[in-house]
């Protein structure tokens, strides 16, 4: 492993967050604000709890869920795209790193972002709301796991992508639906029956559902099945990304 | 000594089925500055990209500093510094960050001592902390440049490192790469501007059409390919040679205006005298005689232009 490579990827990569510092924080803390004003004051005030939980906290973990999500599918189909995009891959592609340093280098960077996201707006509804958080173990394991399993996805999105539009067409025509389908504003037990049993081909369902029982210990699905789910995620990304690279698919001539 | 690179029936075919390298072979020597000569797709990208690990080969071996090209890529590729013909960089990035980076992403430990020597080498000192984009196009190109030394290389691949830039820029690019030279470092030129090759070339290659046509040392080239035209110009308009000149190689230029003599500087009798005594003898006025020598660039043009006529 050529861990020198690898630091020298990640630490580019956090440079440049950090050089947009503002942007990066700005945005969700005034997102996540409103998201409270709407869903937490206006309609929260009407529906006060769900399974004993109040309305407001309860939405907490699906917001940082969400975010997570886009913010790791972006960061990451960016991070590989941009380079592409402007021809310093061939720096990439001639240095002596294999492919797996690669994507530990960008992917490790892309996750780390959204888990900082995904933190301050922990921190940002702690303003709000009283929170609660029983499993912060588990808590800190699911945004890991969902962090970087996504960002693997990102990744695969920035190699596959010709254009900045079909950048942004999976997170905005998948992750975006998935997640508002996913339960992270309500319970689905809350749904009708029907649409239950169709809520549980939703991937996202399960990742809501575990991260919110780190929060109040309820879920709607069992615990384990939530971690096999993003296991199995991650695993997919991980055969994807291998078969792509041993192809040289999009990025080898 | 054994070459550093050694490239042995190297082939490469597209997926759209254009066969970019033909069975190349080549060998290069450490220390020394190979021009690689050739027209536009020609595939002299396609041979640098596969040296360095941005294409993969069809067929053939590479290998660099006697590390295969593929199997051990890692020993391979940090041997090597690449300068790529376009100008890709991070334009939001400082000079310094981006010379680190490149350090880095070759393994190398950070060395600050060592990247502000390759900054200085290339007078980029200044501008350590300016982005990118502030800086002129000169500027860029050698950043580009400090970001391939970075890693210290034992060899430097330059694609067209003077495609597109002015006299004064190209001049500049010419002093670094004596510099380079002067401290051992091997050369890898790429270019079409073969006046670069003749003054920087210790040996010459030139691809066409994906084949080697020829691997010589430069001097040599010159020596051997180089013939020597004579033009007599004159002051009046002839219909043909005259006979004090008849049978000595010379021709009448084509307007009647001129009498042109090639011949061959390393051949014992060059003939001069001869032509010249003729020329008095004939009584002709003269306006103007010149010689020219022929250049790389009329050498080049003759393979490239057999080649077509072979293939014809």
């Amino acid at each position: 492993m050529n861990w020198t490579a690898i630091g020298a990827i990640y630490k580019f990569e956090m440079a440049r967050t950090f050089r947009s510092i503002w942007q990066s924080v700005v945005s969700p803390v005034v997102s996540t604000s409103l998201y409270f004003v709407v869903f937490g004051a206006a309609i929260g005030s009407r529906i006060e709890t769900v399974e004993g939980v109040d309305y407001g906290a309860f939405i907490v973990p699906g917001l940082m869920m969400l975010q997570m999500l886009m913010q790791s599918v972006t960061n990451a189909a960016l991070g590989i795209y941009f380079p592409k995009f402007i021809g310093t891959i061939y720096e990439l592609l001639s240095a002596p790193v294999s492919t797996k340093e690669i994507v530990i280098g960008y992917v490790g960077a892309a996750a780390t972002k959204s888990m900082m996201i995904g933190l301050i707006i922990l921190a940002t509804a702690a303003l709000f709301v009283d929170l609660q958080i029983q499993h912060p173990v588990a808590m800190l394991a699911f945004m890991v796991l969902t962090c970087f399993s996504f960002s693997l996805m990102g990744f695969i999105i920035g190699i596959w992508a010709g254009n900045f539009e079909q950048l942004n067409l999976i997170p905005m025509l998948v992750i975006t639906p998935l997640v508002f389908l996913g339960g992270a504003f309500y319970s689905i037990s809350m749904l009708p029956e029907t649409w239950q049993t169709i809520a549980l081909f939703n991937p996202v369902v399960y990742l809501v559902s575990g991260f919110r029982w780190s929060f109040f210990g309820l879920s709607d699905v069992p615990v384990g099945l939530s971690l096999a789910a993003i296991a199995v995620f991650l695993v997919i990304c991980l055969v994807a990304i291998n078969a792509i690279f041993r192809s040289g698919w999009k990025i080898r001539t | 000594m054994a070459p550093i690179i050694s490239i042995k029936g190297l082939e490469k075919t597209y997926d759209n089925g254009f066969q970019a390298l033909k069975s190349v072979d080549l060998d290069i020597e450490e220390g020394e500055v190979l021009a690689l000569l050739g027209p536009n797709g020609a595939g002299k990208t396609t041979l640098i990209s596969i040296v360095t690990g941005m294409a993969n080969k069809t067929a053939g071996s590479v290998t660099v500093g006697g590390y295969d090209s593929v199997r051990d890529f890692r020993q391979a590729r940090e041997l090597i510094g690449l300068v790529p013909q376009e100008m890709n960089i991070e334009v939001f990035e400082k000079v310094i960050a981006t010379v680190r980076f490149s350090r880095g992403l070759f393994g190398k430990p950070r060395d600050d001592a060592k990247i502000e020597e390759v900054l200085k080498s290339l007078t980029l000192w200044d501008k350590r902390d300016n982005k990118l984009r502030e800086l002129s196009g000169g500027m860029k190109r050698r950043v580009m440049i400090a970001k391939a030394l970075s890693h210290e290389p034992r060899i430097l691949f330059l694609d067209e490192p003077t495609a597109g830039v002015d006299v004064e820029l190209r001049k500049e690019m010419w002093e670094v790469m004596k510099a380079l030279k002067a401290a051992g470092v091997t050369i890898i030129l790429t270019t079409h501007y073969i006046e670069e090759a003749e003054m920087m070339a210790d040996r010459v290659a030139v691809i066409s059409k994906g084949e080697i046509l020829l691997v010589k040392e430069k001097d040599e080239l010159m020596k051997s390919l180089g013939k020597k035209v004579l033009t007599i110009e004159l002051d009046q308009t002839l219909t043909e040679v005259p006979p004090d000149l008849a049978g000595q190689g010379v021709e009448l230029g084509e307007d009647g205006k001129s009498l042109i003599y090639s011949y061959d500087t390393a051949a014992p009798q060059t003939g001069i005298t001869d032509i010249l005594a003729g020329v008095r003898a004939s009584g002709l006025k003269l306006s103007d005689i010149s010689t020219h020598q022929s250049s790389l660039e009329d050498i080049f043009v003759g393979l490239v232009h057999d080649q077509k006529e072979d293939a014809a």
